[in-house]
């Protein structure tokens, strides 16, 4: 369906990416958000909290990131499309919660905006290093979606993806920004309500009798019910039958939690974005991602002036990890250079997916700045020796 | 002749009994009560929704009929606070443990009660955390033994009614699993406020409180209930503290009248932005979902 153009600020405009991200947000449909101040995120909320009133909707500031991260989800039951949005060690007080949406299928959005850690780290300079808490952070076995934007105009397109990935999957889907992306001004362009594509909520057209609360017909996503609709169901956290209801065998265990990370394995293909460049005949691939990518991007045209062949893979989906991808372009290329804000996190995985068929060579980064250029370079050019 | 029918039932998920709960556990009479303040408050049932924390008390959300939300340890409240705040049409109901709601929940509870958000609570309050064993409580009274305080417990310990008095609460009342017609009917009286309501019920947990306290079996401590209970109405809740053996006041503390959130909310947009607040409320009355398309 289209957007609702109540929400949608058609125009040009020259904001930051936090300030994109609630105009996203709102786009996508969201008339909540239950938030806990924190840098440097806080913009988006702050921002939420002026526009909501007046497109008929609820901000609500939360005592703490615990209560922020299920508040969001009751909404989601009540109706609306929900977020909230974070900073490192607010992401570690919501894991639980990232696993009670993923458990009981809540579609939802968390936005972290990550900063150096850990504990409280760098409040106010950039990092990447919650790439992996996004995808393992809460307990058990799960799948999540992550998404990596590089601008403001990225903060505003992906934020409506965010939301309508996780309507269709019915999954918490994170938002990983980062300090740079978050506090840079560029131009964001909005499109008109009728240009912007929202996904709606996947609710049932079955009867009370007839309806199933976590019952599958195929495509592996249940269709849902609010509450006060007259459905009388349940659900719960705990593991449960097709009803909704609590079930503690290995036998429902399993059929829940292989359908919770199928649901979203099989449909990979489809939820991954990247961005691809000079890969064909590419020696050497750049791999990054955020804000990172763009500072490859500087690595990349340095080494191409010199005349090596180098190609650049960004990944815009994180979560799931574009496997399948990675394995193909290391039958080509002699080696993958992986730059990220941390000291080794997706260069494990893009390892993993090479498999031994071409090199990996990670350029590690504390936080705190952004890599130089030459950084990227230097790694380029070792990967070409 | 025809089938003798329990009048509860039809609030009760029949197909998910038995239920869980020990012989002489007290939280099955609350759902009792509970349903009997349905049947008498006649509230409609489609817009009524109830949410757990986790605990025995917990499992409470997994046997009603209604839209019921299982969620997790000490989040009742603020899962309830969104429900809420995005369906105002809903009563909610939130049903848990005194550790779920005092101790891992205990900074929600305040909070919700400050603002007000209008939520009925009902706590069951078994002294001790049941559900993991018989581990100690904020609300466990002084020198009662529990598997975390072998040699008795010497913490001071919460007196519900007057924190939440203090938080806030517009309708705060005790009762114990004794006092089932003044439980039922104070569940009516908390249906009819809008704003944060509070009920404590004292509730036997006979298989891990009342055991290792030689406190004799359920009939030792309905009996115990009713010989030391004290209906106070209007007590200062200050007076309202427990002791492993002494005395329990009993019966409605606070009964007052502060705006619920929402209606806060509206008189302060409405006075910042005039027309140009839209109520959240408005948006469900529109033609077409912008959620559901
Ligand atoms: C985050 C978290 N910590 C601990 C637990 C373990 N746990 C389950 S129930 C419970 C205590 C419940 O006590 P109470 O709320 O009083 O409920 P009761 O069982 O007494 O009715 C605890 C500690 C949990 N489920 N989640
Ligand atoms: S352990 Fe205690 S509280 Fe839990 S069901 Fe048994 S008697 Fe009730
Ligand atoms: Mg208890």
């Amino acid at each position: 369906m289209k957007a609702d153009p109540k929400g949608v600020l058609t125009g040009t405009h020259f904001i930051d990416g936090d300030h994109a991200c609630c105009e996203g947000a709102l786009a996508a449909g969201a008339r909540f958000s239950a938030g806990y101040p924190i840098t440097p995120s806080t913009e988006i909320v702050e921002r939420f909290a002026a526009r909501v009133p007046l497109v008929g909707g609820t901000f609500i500031q939360m005592e703490d990131e615990l209560a922020a991260s299920i508040t969001l989800q009751g909404a989601v039951w009540g109706g609306a499309k929900a977020f909230t949005v974070t900073s490192g060690p607010g992401f570690s007080l919501m894991m639980e919660h990232i696993g009670y949406a993923a458990m009981t299928e809540t579609p939802c959005v968390f936005v972290d905006v990550q900063r150096g850690g850990p504990s409280t780290g760098l409040p106010t300079l950039p990092a990447q290093a919650d790439m992996m808490q996004a995808r393992w952070g809460s307990h058990g076995d799960y799948e999540v979606i992550a998404l990596c934007p590089n601008s403001p105009q990225e903060c505003f397109d992906l934020t409506i993806k965010a939301f309508n990935f996780a309507e269709e999957f019915r999954v918490p889907v994170m938002f990983m920004m980062d300090e740079v992306v978050g506090h840079m001004t560029e131009k964001v362009v909005i499109p008109p309500a009728d240009r912007i594509e929202v996904t709606p909520r996947k609710h049932t057209r079955k009867s009370a009798e007839e309806y199933l609360p976590y019952g599958t017909n195929g495509d592996l996503v249940p269709e849902m019910a609010h509450a006060g609709e007259g459905y009388k169901f349940h659900m719960t956290g705990l593991t449960h039958d097709e009803r909704g209801y609590p079930n503690m065998t290995p036998q429902t265990q399993d059929k829940l939690v292989r359908r919770l990370q199928n649901k979203i394995r099989d449909a990979a293909d489809r939820i991954m974005i990247a961005e691809e460049e000079g890969i064909g005949g590419a020696d050497v691939i750049v791999v990054s991602y955020g804000i990172t990518s763009r500072v490859a991007q500087k690595g990349i045209d340095m080494a191409r002036a010199r005349g090596l062949k180098v190609g650049k893979f960004r990944m815009i989906t994180c979560w799931p990890f574009p496997e399948k991808r990675i394995r193909e372009l290391a039958e080509k290329a002699k080696a993958f250079v992986v730059p990220e804000l941390n000291l080794g996190q997706m260069v494990r995985e893009v390892e993993r997916a090479a498999g031994g068929k071409a090199r990996t060579i990670a350029v590690s980064h504390a936080g705190g700045s952004v890599h130089r250029p030459e950084e990227i370079l230097n790694a380029i050019l070792e990967a070409t020796r | 002749m025809s089938e003798l029918v329990n009048p509860v039932e039809r609030f009760l998920r029949t197909d998910r009994m038995p239920h869980i709960w020990c012989p002489g556990c007290g939280i099955g009479t609350t759902v009792n009560c509970f349903a009997r303040a349905l049947i008498d408050s006649g509230i409609d049932l489609q817009s009524l929704a109830l949410v757990s924390g986790i605990g025995c008390t917990g499992r409470v959300a997994g046997y009603v009929k209604l839209d019921s939300f299982h969620t997790t340890h000490g989040r009742a409240i603020p899962f309830a606070t969104g429900l809420k705040l995005a369906n105002p049409k809903l009563n909610v109901v939130v049903y848990s443990g005194d550790g779920d709601l005092s101790a891992i929940g205990g900074n929600h509870l305040i909070h919700a009660a400050r603002r007000n958000i209008d939520l009925k609570v009902i706590c069951v309050n078994n002294l001790i955390y049941a559900m993991t064993g018989g581990q100690t409580a904020p609300t466990t009274p002084g020198h009662a033994i529990t598997a975390t305080s072998p040699y008795g417990a010497f913490e001071p310990s919460f007196n519900l009614p007057h924190l939440l008095e203090a938080a806030g609460a517009v309708y705060v009342a005790r009762w114990t699993t004794f006092h089932v017609r003044q439980l039922a009917r104070s569940i009516g009286e908390a249906f009819q406020k809008k704003g944060f309501s509070f009920i404590e019920v004292i509730s036997p947990c006979p298989t891990l409180y009342q055991r290792r306290n030689q406190l004799g079996d359920g009939l030792d401590t309905m009996k115990y209930y009713k010989e030391a209970s004290k209906v106070r109405n209007g007590s200062p809740t200050s007076e309202a503290g427990l002791t492993m053996t002494g005395e329990i006041v009993v019966g409605k503390f606070v009964d007052r009248e502060r705006p619920d959130y929402q209606t806060m909310m509206t008189a302060q947009m409405t006075e910042s932005l005039g027309e140009r607040y839209i109520r959240p409320e408005m948006e469900h009355e529109e033609e077409g979902c912008g959620v559901c398309g």
